[in-house]
């Protein structure tokens, strides 16, 4: 590696300067940015799963169209981003395949079940919440593409806050079975949303690189902290109870402060024992495979109208 | 029953049951494009039959919001065509019932919207722009499939040959679409055939594909009369409301 580019690329980074596609950046720049811009693709494209789960049940017409146009918008963000990824040389026959082989990782999230109503509604309200959180900060990323598609995807995912906490409320303020089934999605999602930032900063291996390079600007638990800091205030205006008899407010530092995080859990989650890891895989491998052939048949058909264009043409 | 109110609920329940069988697709396309494009389609519809349960509700006076009509009825009250009631089955035979209502639905409405019901109208003349597109999309596929793979062919050609008895009841006009037509809501049903036969002469002729024509032409819907798949779409699609009556969501 040539030192003086390199030299050059880390001022220009420093400097809040942008990269673009092709513009000369070190290897693990690349990388980095290929397997976290392709695992948030991944997310979007596996978060549809426990939220389409309830398209068929959702319980009134108004709140059917909000999911369907909801989980039409994350499938896409997954466009969306894996297009971002193949600027940087990545196919998208590559990311796919590393999603379907378990190479690739997604957010962990999506390994817990959606068992009812308002399990859809909380993924809504807490885990787009825990999303935008994690990528305001993204939109001034130093990859300009990753950059652009942040600021479109976060406008998105601010709307799908808005209306997941707005249904919580239709909830929280219904029936006595809906506020139980309520307190039921938070007790079900709190853990796991606020676990969605990662491993604590004191073992988080990729942070320190990712922070110089300007790909990252806070640390896991900077960003977790600003998450808790909205959703606790959020959870009384619902008059939810968040499950955790330590939270308390710290009065010298004005954040909520949790109990402690099971991050044997988180990490037996990303290792494939959560609830649903396999159901997850089976049923994206299995869309995958049956729609073999019609993707084998779109092929077949371009190639005969190539061909055909290409006869007429000579 | 008052024959808008009775065409509003046709046209509302075919959306609604049509909308119900594509949102199954979410997660499960053959691309992401088409689990984009099925969660679209499917908006479109259930946007249609909230538009015509709410006028439904309207003219009927008796407080049924469009919630209540698409929850709380049950199979033998609603009266879409068997058609959009027919299971998903392979991709084949998805795009081909979405291409057999969308070329009916894209002509009818264009009537609609001209026609002399101006809250009818209002409604067709934006289900008309939706299920136009539907058609081309579905219509594009369509040929895709039919001049695709040899296995792509075959696909299609049975999803033609086992959803085509249901495509004769669009046609099967009963008293309440014979006032309609001589009030000008909607056209006559030989003029509309020869449309939807061009329409969809030309797709087929593209994609090679041929209709079998066996005799058997199911029907009934128009009067509650349904296979046995709706009353399980709807048993799923209405969990919610019928365990939890009255409640808002
Ligand atoms: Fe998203
Ligand atoms: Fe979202």
């Amino acid at each position: 590696m040539d030192s003086k580019q390199l030299e050059a690329f880390d001022s220009h980074v420093a400097g809040e300067g942008k990269v673009e596609p092709k513009d000369w950046m070190p290897d693990n720049y690349r990388q980095t940015l290929i397997r976290q811009i392709s695992q948030h693709a991944h997310s979007e494209i596996i978060g549809m799963q426990p939220e389409g789960n309830w398209i068929s049940r959702a319980p009134s017409l108004r709140r059917k169209m909000i999911l369907l146009a909801k989980v039409q918008d994350e499938a896409g963000h997954g466009l969306y981003l894996y297009s971002a990824a193949e600027t940087l040389g990545v196919s998208r026959g590559e990311m796919d395949q590393a999603l379907l082989s378990g190479k690739a990782k997604y957010s962990s999230i999506f390994n817990y079940p959606t068992l009812t109503w308002a399990d859809a509604v909380a993924i809504g309200w807490l885990v787009d919440g825990a999303a935008i959180t994690n990528q305001i900060p993204l939109c001034r990323c130093s990859y300009g593409p990753y950059a652009r598609a942040m600021v479109r995807v976060c406008k998105e995912e601010a709307f799908h806050q808005r209306q997941g906490f707005e249904g919580m409320m239709a909830l929280a303020k219904g029936t006595s079975e809906q506020k139980a089934m309520a307190q039921g999605a938070l007790d079900r999602w709190w853990w796991p949303s606020i676990a969605m930032f990662g491993p604590p900063d004191d073992d988080s291996p990729h942070s320190a690189q990712s922070m110089a390079w300007k790909i990252k600007r806070f640390s896991n638990d900077e960003l977790r902290q600003k998450f808790i800091d909205m959703a606790v205030i959020q959870a009384q205006a619902l008059g939810l109870e968040i499950p955790d008899p330590d939270l308390k407010l710290n009065e010298e530092t004005g954040h909520w402060q949790t109990g402690p995080i099971d991050w044997d859990e988180f990490w037996a989650v990303v290792k494939g024992k959560g609830p649903c890891n396999r159901q997850r895989m089976t049923h994206r491998r299995k869309a995958h495979d049956e729609g073999a052939w019609v993707r084998e048949a779109a092929m077949a058909f371009a190639n005969k109208q190539q061909q055909k264009s290409e006869k007429a043409a000579a | 029953m008052d024959a808008v109110i009775a065409t509003a609920l046709r046209f509302g329940d075919n959306a609604m049951v049509l909308g119900q069988r594509l949102g199954r697709w979410v997660s499960r396309s053959p691309t992401i494009e088409l689990d984009v494009g099925f969660a679209n389609q499917a908006l479109d519809l259930i946007g249609q039959a909230n538009l015509f349960y709410e006028l439904a509700g309207r003219l009927e006076g008796k407080g049924r919001s469009a919630d209540d009509l698409a929850f709380l009825r049950g199979a033998d009250e609603y009266y879409n065509v068997q058609l959009v009631e027919q299971p998903n089955g392979d991709f084949a035979q998805t795009v081909m019932r979405q291409v057999l209502y969308a070329a009916y639905a894209d002509i009818v409405f264009d009537f609609m919207a001209k026609g002399s019901n101006d809250d009818l109208a209002a409604i067709a003349a934006k289900g008309q722009k939706e299920m136009a597109y539907h058609f081309r999309h579905a219509g594009e596929w369509v040929i895709r499939l039919g001049d695709g793979t040899e296995e792509s062919h075959a696909r299609s050609q049975k999803a033609l040959d086992f959803l085509w008895p249901w495509s004769h009841e669009l046609f099967a006009y009963d008293a309440v679409d014979e006032k309609m037509v001589r009030q000008d809501v909607l056209p006559d049903a030989e003029t509309i055939k020869k449309q939807w036969m061009e329409s969809l002469g030309e797709v087929f002729e593209r994609a090679g594909l041929i209709i079998n024509e066996d005799g058997w032409q199911p029907g009934g819907g128009r009067e509650g009369v349904h296979s046995e798949h709706l009353s399980y779409l709807l048993t799923e699609m209405q969990v919610l409301p019928r365990t939890y009556p009255g409640t808002q969501w």
